[in-house]
């Protein structure tokens, strides 16, 4: 992957690879008219993932990550919102191409998977035979031959007993099972591009264990580019080469997973790190969380849209904070940052927050 | 567990069962759920115990057991001493100012249609109490203390953010200083940053009035965080169960270890390096039809033939740490990757009973709905000392 600032695409820095990367995203905006105002559900979102690599996005709930998936998937009504700026999959624009070409991406080259495995399953039929109607939606082979392929398939996702389950209902499968059928079905015909938006939230770690392995494991196979949406940073740093921060509709910051982790620069990503109870550190007496709510996509603070909730505004100086929206800004290669601290001031900030992290209590 | 009658919450061989209905014409009681089967535990004043298992396990259904929301099928709970197993509906109504509790859902588990101030009275009013300075002044007393806007009082639920919501039913399970809450899933809901603001509170508030909580929650580090003590749940059984250093530390019971190697830490060094990660495979078998023996055997990495049929009972093996395990095993002696294709292929007793009726899906809607009351009936129900559902009776007759 490799960040991007906000110029048009021409000028897009590519780090680390001499290829065009595989999925861009450029100054995305998405937005709902709703009756209480104009709703900034995207503001501006601009990333890419190179062929084979996991990015994460992670962030609060209603900071727009779902809303980011679902425009790279041409799954957001243009009727009810407003969608510009550019997505690249593979050479290709989406944003501008027929419904009806972006549909025929879809479920081939594109596949996403969802927290709710019953919003890809239909209750009322077997699995099987949706699987192999995903398939001839797509491909011009036999009934038998799909059907062949479906069972090798739920074999290969850890359905047990999978020529017996095969012909049963959602209703009949455990979560974790309708999860793995439904991970069969996203990945039937094979897409390069899987986007998994909150895959296992509603699951037990164990079960998370398995099916995080299991994406994982057909991602080496496949060489499948993968989009994990996700709230949870001990996921994060278990499967993603890269992540982006967002907040209010923005990315906030965007690195390599080792580098987010270790030297998290913006204010609000250290807030996120040190909010999470921690099994691997020592326990604090209390846990240091961010103050405040997340903010309103109606009304979007004037300045930095993380001020109200930000320790370290004060530091800068003449206000910026309240007044000027801070740009995405790359702070070392590779490591891209959207904060009007300096660079130096933002590094120390971090190394003191870790420090007292881990010097807490027992 | 130690059982004087000095604790605030005393649990002994609680047990709680569903109908299982078949389907047709005639509806016949086929079977049983065994949702709860045989839970001891105890909490003394001031202390949390933490209460996690995989879902399915039975945590909510104890939860709501321990406070006649549900009728156990049999047991006993006493609260601050006194059995209150038996006792009606009206009886039950003086244990309500003692024993609280706050629900996962805050955005179900209120009443939409009545104000905050309205949720935060209705404790005063159910149970005929006038805090000194009168109710209004207590009620925006509770909202200040939790962390609400007093000026607030007269807004519904709607207008509130998930964590403000919570922020409401604390408020209302603390207005009549209860000894005990019941906290399920309280913080499962929301983001990071707000959950760790609603664990403060909590804390501090159980320092303040020497709450006692049985928290429920399936993140293990979050119970690390608030818990003064852990029990493990399985398929209706405590597995295990001992104070918060040894749990994390040194752990016992095989499913112990596999739940707490299953956590992902955010640490993406640590994640490389970790040493023994037990993969536990398949799902939870189904309570209808539990497997024999040990629960746990179709899923465990070292069960041997001896756990097929002899039900391992919880034992203390150390001051404090019960371990229901014939093979108990310490952290040093896992084997290095625990990764063992468990059973589950075609065992009979894998999951997905075929018999369906009573899916986690209707089981959590019978909760959440409350016998079809809707919104706000988990509040309503708890204020009132009603109880929400039946467990299955075994003619236990009640007062
Ligand atoms: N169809 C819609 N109409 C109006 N507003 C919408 C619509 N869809 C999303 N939004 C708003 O857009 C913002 C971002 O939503 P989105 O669902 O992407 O957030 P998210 O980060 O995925 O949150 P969560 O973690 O809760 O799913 C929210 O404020 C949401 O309320
Ligand atoms: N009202 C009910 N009727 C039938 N079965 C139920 C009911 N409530 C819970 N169960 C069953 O009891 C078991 C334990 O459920 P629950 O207490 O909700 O688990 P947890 O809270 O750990 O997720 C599950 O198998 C569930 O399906
Ligand atoms: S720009 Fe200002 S308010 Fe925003 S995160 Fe940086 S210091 Fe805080
Ligand atoms: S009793 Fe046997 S099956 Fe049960 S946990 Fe112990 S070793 Fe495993
Ligand atoms: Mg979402
Ligand atoms: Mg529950």
């Amino acid at each position: 992957m490799t960040a991007t600032s906000e110029e048009p695409l021409s000028g897009m820095p590519i780090v680390g690879s001499a290829d065009r990367p595989f999925l861009s995203v450029n100054d995305l905006h998405v937005t709902f008219p709703t009756e209480d105002g104009l709703v900034q559900a995207v503001d501006g979102v601009s990333l890419s993932v190179e062929r084979g690599k996991t990015l994460a996005i992670v962030g609060e709930s209603g900071s727009g990550k779902s809303v980011t998936a679902q425009a790279i998937m041409g799954l957001v009504n243009r009727k009810s919102a407003t969608v510009t700026g550019e997505i690249w999959l593979d050479g290709q624009e989406l944003i501008n191409l027929p419904q009806r070409e972006v549909q025929e991406l879809m479920g081939m080259e594109i596949a996403m998977i969802f927290q709710d495995p019953m919003s890809s399953l239909h209750p009322f039929y077997r699995i099987g035979d949706q699987i192999v109607e995903a398939i001839r939606a797509h491909r011009s082979i036999g009934k038998a031959a799909a059907r062949r392929e479906t069972l090798e398939m739920l074999q290969h996702v850890g359905i047990p007993a999978a020529e017996r389950r095969i012909d049963a209902y959602p209703h009949q499968l455990s979560g974790g099972m309708r999860q793995r059928v439904m991970i069969a079905m996203a990945l039937i015909n094979s897409p390069q591009l899987l986007i998994a938006d909150e895959p296992t939230t509603a699951l037990d770690v164990t079960v998370q264990a398995q099916i995080l392995e299991l994406i994982a494991r057909l991602q080496g196979e496949f060489g499948t580019t993968v989009i994990l949406i996700t709230h949870d940073l001990g996921i994060v740093a278990d499967v993603a080469d890269d992540v982006a921060v967002m907040y209010g509709g923005r990315i906030v910051e965007l690195a390599s997973t080792t580098t987010l982790y270790d030297l998290p620069e913006m204010p609000y990503t250290l807030g996120l790190l040190s909010s999470v109870p921690r099994m691997d550190q020592k326990l604090p007496e209390r846990l240091d969380p961010i103050r405040g709510n997340p903010p309103s996509p109606i009304r979007l603070p004037k300045g930095c849209v993380f001020q109200p909730r930000c320790d370290y505004w004060q530091r800068v100086p003449g206000e910026a904070c309240l007044t000027v929206r801070p740009d995405l800004l790359e702070s070392d290669p590779d490591h891209w940052v959207r904060c009007h601290l300096k660079v130096e001031e933002r590094k120390q900030i971090a190394r003191d927050v870790k420090q007292i992290l881990a010097g807490g209590g027992e | 567990m130690t059982n004087q009658t000095s604790d605030v919450l005393d649990v002994t061989d609680l047990r709680t069962y569903f109908p299982v209905r078949s389907r047709g014409l005639i509806p016949r009681t086929i079977g049983a759920v065994k949702a709860v089967d045989g839970v001891s535990l105890s909490l003394d004043a001031g202390e949390t115990l933490g209460l996690v298992g995989e879902s399915g396990s039975g945590k909510t259904t104890a939860a709501r057991s321990i406070l006649m929301l549900v009728r156990p099928t049999g047991g006993s709970v006493k609260i601050d001493g006194e059995e209150i197993t038996d006792l009606s509906a009206r009886k039950l109504m003086p244990i309500r100012r003692k024993a609280q509790m706050i629900f996962q859902d805050p955005y179900n588990a209120l009443n939409p249609r009545h104000t905050v101030g309205a949720i935060i009275t209705a404790p005063f009013k159910v149970q005929k109490v006038v805090p000194p300075g009168g109710v209004k002044k207590g009620v925006l007393e509770l909202m200040e203390r939790v962390g609400l806007n007093p000026e607030h009082y007269n807004r519904y639920p709607n207008e509130f953010s998930g964590g403000q919501r919570q922020r409401i039913g604390i408020a209302r399970a603390i207005a009549l200083r209860p000894k005990l809450i019941v906290c399920d899933e309280p913080v499962s809901a929301l983001d990071v940053s707000i959950q760790a603001q609603i664990l403060n509170l909590l804390r501090d508030l159980q320092k303040e009035f020497g709450i006692a909580y049985l928290f429920v929650a399936h993140d293990l580090a979050v119970v690390r965080q608030i818990s003064h003590r852990v029990a493990v749940m399985y398929l209706g059984k405590i597995m295990e169960t001992a104070p918060r250093e040894l749990i994390y530390s040194r752990p016992l019971h095989p499913y112990t270890h596999s739940l707490l190697s299953a956590v992902p830490v955010p640490d993406p060094k640590r994640q490389a390096h970790r040493k023994s990660r037990i993969v536990l495979h398949g799902d939870l078998p189904s309570p209808i039809d539990p497997p024999s023996g040990c629960v746990f055997r179709t899923r465990c990495f070292q069960a041997q033939e001896r756990c097929a049929v002899e039900v391992p009972p919880l034992v203390e093996l150390a001051p404090g740490h019960h371990v229901a395990c014939h093979f108990p095993i310490a952290v040093e002696d896992l084997p290095a990757r625990a990764e063992v294709q468990a059973l589950t292929a075609d065992d009979p007793q894998e999951a997905t009973p075929d018999v369906q009726i009573v899916s986690r899906e209707e089981a959590a809607d019978g909760a959440a709905g409350a016998a079809g009351k809707g919104r706000g009936a988990q509040e309503e129900a708890l204020d009132e000392g009603g109880a929400a559902e039946e467990g299955v009776s075994l003619n236990k007759p009640r007062a």
